[in-house]
């Protein structure tokens, strides 16, 4: 099955704009990218005295967060996907609707 | 997802953000005339008067527990024990209503649950996706508590908050167990109701309900780092006052925050005006009081 040329473009395109996007915003920025937890919430909280403690489950060593995210992702993705469907039905199923 | 280190601020590149905090606190202090009285105080102050004993007990455990590290939302340990048993017992009444509010739809419509699921599922992952702010030079994320406020209620809103930061504060070192009571209600509380009353506001005032989707995510955002700044403030103000430390903390979140308010208000009117057409039957009559029933 062949792509028609316009989606092909038009994708190329998006993703072009995007790494071009990303670019100018990584390279141009003078950032670190962190969360304004750090930047604001515990900066402040040092600056007070209690800096932030260790959580109960501590998931943030290494690439074990990342592992993490990405369960919590793939799941909450699935449930999210699932009953989106569920509630509103597939492409197929509102070509084939009575009323469509 | 970023690596975070503990000297933040203390280098010449620490972001914009920092800078934008550095820059608030000397135009808060500029107005009060107060240069010299800029360092806050170690928190000594604010950990006095812990009244209820098992309040006491869980904020010794919780430290225990703990040792120094960094989170996300209010983080683990920074809110001196009283006041994260305040924020806990704050939050539970409106924990409880959401409870009661979802019991009572789900015996009316059968496909509250699934869409309430949806909901949730929705408001966990957009809770937890750290977005870049060129402008600011730093992450953040949306709340999404907007969203399930005009889409399911906000007492069913405080509920789905509550069950996605609990998740975060257990498995995901994103927020904390000691102060999930202070997230609950900067995030569940403050962000359903003041989403769920811009959009009925925006809506009657307007008769567009895009208008009012896009009030709701807007301003529930905002209404949440609103809530965080003055909740951090008051556990961690020590001899400084109130009032001058919330203006420091609201002025930090602003440039990251301003940016994503209107990123999650529209977001929230796209998905609002999607299922309006799509299923209409799904959403709240948008003259339901307090949104609790269909």
């Amino acid at each position: 099955m062949r792509a028609p040329r316009k989606r092909i473009i038009a994708i190329a395109a998006g993703v072009t704009l995007l790494a071009g996007a990303m670019y100018l915003g990584v390279m141009h920025t003078h950032g670190r990218w962190v969360g304004v937890d750090e930047n604001v919430v515990e900066k402040f909280s040092r600056q007070a005295g209690r800096p932030a403690q260790k959580p109960l489950i501590n998931t943030d060593q290494g690439d074990l967060l990342l592992f993490v995210f990405l369960l919590g992702g793939t799941a909450g993705g699935f449930v999210l996907g699932y009953y989106f469907r569920s509630l509103f039905g597939s492409k197929e199923q509102k070509k084939n609707a009575p009323d469509a | 997802m970023t690596k975070r280190s503990n000297n933040v601020g203390a280098t010449p590149n620490a972001g914009a953000t920092a800078k934008w905090a550095s820059f608030a606190r000397a135009a808060v202090c500029w107005r009060q005339g107060t240069a010299a009285r800029t360092t806050l105080s170690r928190g000594t102050q604010s950990c006095r008067g812990t009244r209820s004993p098992m309040v006491a007990a869980a904020g010794v455990i919780a430290l225990l527990l703990a040792q120094p590290a960094q989170a996300m939302h209010i983080s683990e340990g920074i809110l001196p024990p009283q006041w994260a048993g305040l924020w806990f017992a704050a939050s539970a009444p409106f924990v409880i209503w959401g409870v009661l509010a979802i019991r009572r739809r789900r015996a009316r419509q059968s496909k509250y649950m699934p869409m309430l699921a949806m909901v949730g599922a929705a408001v966990f992952l957009i809770s937890c996706m750290p977005i870049p702010v060129p402008l600011a030079g730093s992450c953040s994320h949306p709340c999404g508590t907007g969203l399930a406020a005009v889409l399911v209620g906000p007492a069913a809103s405080i509920i789905v908050a509550t069950i996605a930061l609990a998740f975060q504060a257990l498995f995901m070192a994103h927020g904390g167990l000691s102060t999930l009571g202070a997230n609950i209600f900067t995030m569940g509380v403050l962000g359903s109701l003041v989403g769920w009353s811009a959009f009925q506001i925006v809506r009657r005032l307007t008769g567009s309900i895009l208008l009012g989707a896009f009030a709701a995510g807007l301003l529930s955002d905002w209404a949440t780092y609103a809530g965080t700044s003055f909740i951090l403030a008051l556990g961690l103000h020590g001899q400084e006052s109130v009032w001058s430390l919330f203006q420091m903390i609201s002025l930090a979140f602003m440039p990251t925050q301003v940016p994503l308010g209107v990123l999650e208000g529209v977001l929230t009117a796209m998905a609002y005006v999607f299922v309006s057409r799509r299923r209409p039957e799904l959403l709240l009559s948008p003259d339901a009081p307090q949104g609790a029933e269909p």
